[in-house]
């Protein structure tokens, strides 16, 4: 009986314990900073049209001509090979003028701008982006005579980036 | 170590399309990330490039953080003359480079 009760005396105290540090644990975190994912409020679906009308000044965004190159499943959003190609001949009369890259989770739309003219000969360009979340992105492209073409790829990140703590 | 890479092809021919590679080595802090303490790490970014031929402006790109640490470009350009091919990266914090190199078109 003795024994019995010392070892209960010794659960007892350790369950005290662990209670203990538990709650200092909760109370740790609720003193914390909020963490870094809700601190940095991804850009919504809604972030991402302001940012395109931006570029396209309200003229309206045909589908087609664009092609986005990028891995269909990425490991790593920290470095994401991203390439747009443009249909164009890219001809001193018609050629791409800009290309712009937006994403729709990443804390801000905007990834990229460029611009180009008819001495770029081929209207392609190619970089290393980042993405916090599994998405879709999407190009637009300025074209000579002012109209807009866009084309889209979706993405599945496993480890995002932009988010992590140091 | 060089602080930027800017790699083509040394010749061409005329009116050939030619690939230019442009790397600089930069962190490109986003602005978002914190620090243990929850201190925000502040934005220090590469926010523009400019490619000129002989002084001609040929290829510009701006960037915002969603663009990978040592940005990578790789664009084109039509072969018209021999000169220099140059690059220049502008950013936060008063960052400035400039890296060119030679290109002889027969």
């Amino acid at each position: 009986m003795k024994t019995d009760r010392k070892r209960r005396t010794a659960r007892r105290e350790f369950l005290l314990a662990a209670g203990g540090i538990a709650a200092g644990i909760a109370l740790d975190s609720a003193a914390a900073p909020p963490p870094a994912r809700a601190a940095a409020s991804l850009a919504s679906a809604e972030a991402t049209q302001r940012a395109m009308e931006k570029i396209t000044r309200g003229k309206p965004v045909n589908k087609g001509k664009v092609r986005l190159e990028l891995p269909e499943l990425v490991d790593n959003g920290n470095a994401v090979p991203l390439a747009v190609r443009v249909e164009s001949p890219m001809t001193p009369t018609d050629y791409v003028k800009a290309i712009h890259v937006f994403t729709q989770k990443n804390p801000l739309p905007e990834v990229a701008s460029f611009r180009l003219g008819p001495r770029a000969g081929r209207a392609s360009v190619a970089t290393r982006i980042r993405l916090a979340d599994t998405q879709t992105v999407t190009a637009i492209c300025e074209l000579s005579d002012g109209s807009f073409w866009s084309g889209s790829a979706d993405v599945v990140v496993t480890i995002a980036a932009c988010l992590e703590e140091l | 170590m060089a602080r930027a890479i800017i790699n083509l092809p040394a010749s061409a021919k005329r009116g050939e399309i030619i690939e230019i590679k442009a790397l600089a080595a930069h962190e490109m802090e986003t602005g978002f990330r914190r620090t243990q303490y929850g201190a925000v790490i502040p934005r220090d970014i590469i926010t523009s490039f400019v490619c000129t031929y002989n002084g001609v402006e040929i290829f510009s790109a701006d960037f915002h953080p969603a663009i990978a640490a040592n940005p990578y470009l790789a664009f084109s350009t039509i072969a018209t003359e021999s000169g220099t091919i140059a690059c220049k990266w502008t950013g936060d914090n008063g960052y400035s480079l400039t890296e060119s190199v030679a290109i002889s078109v027969a």
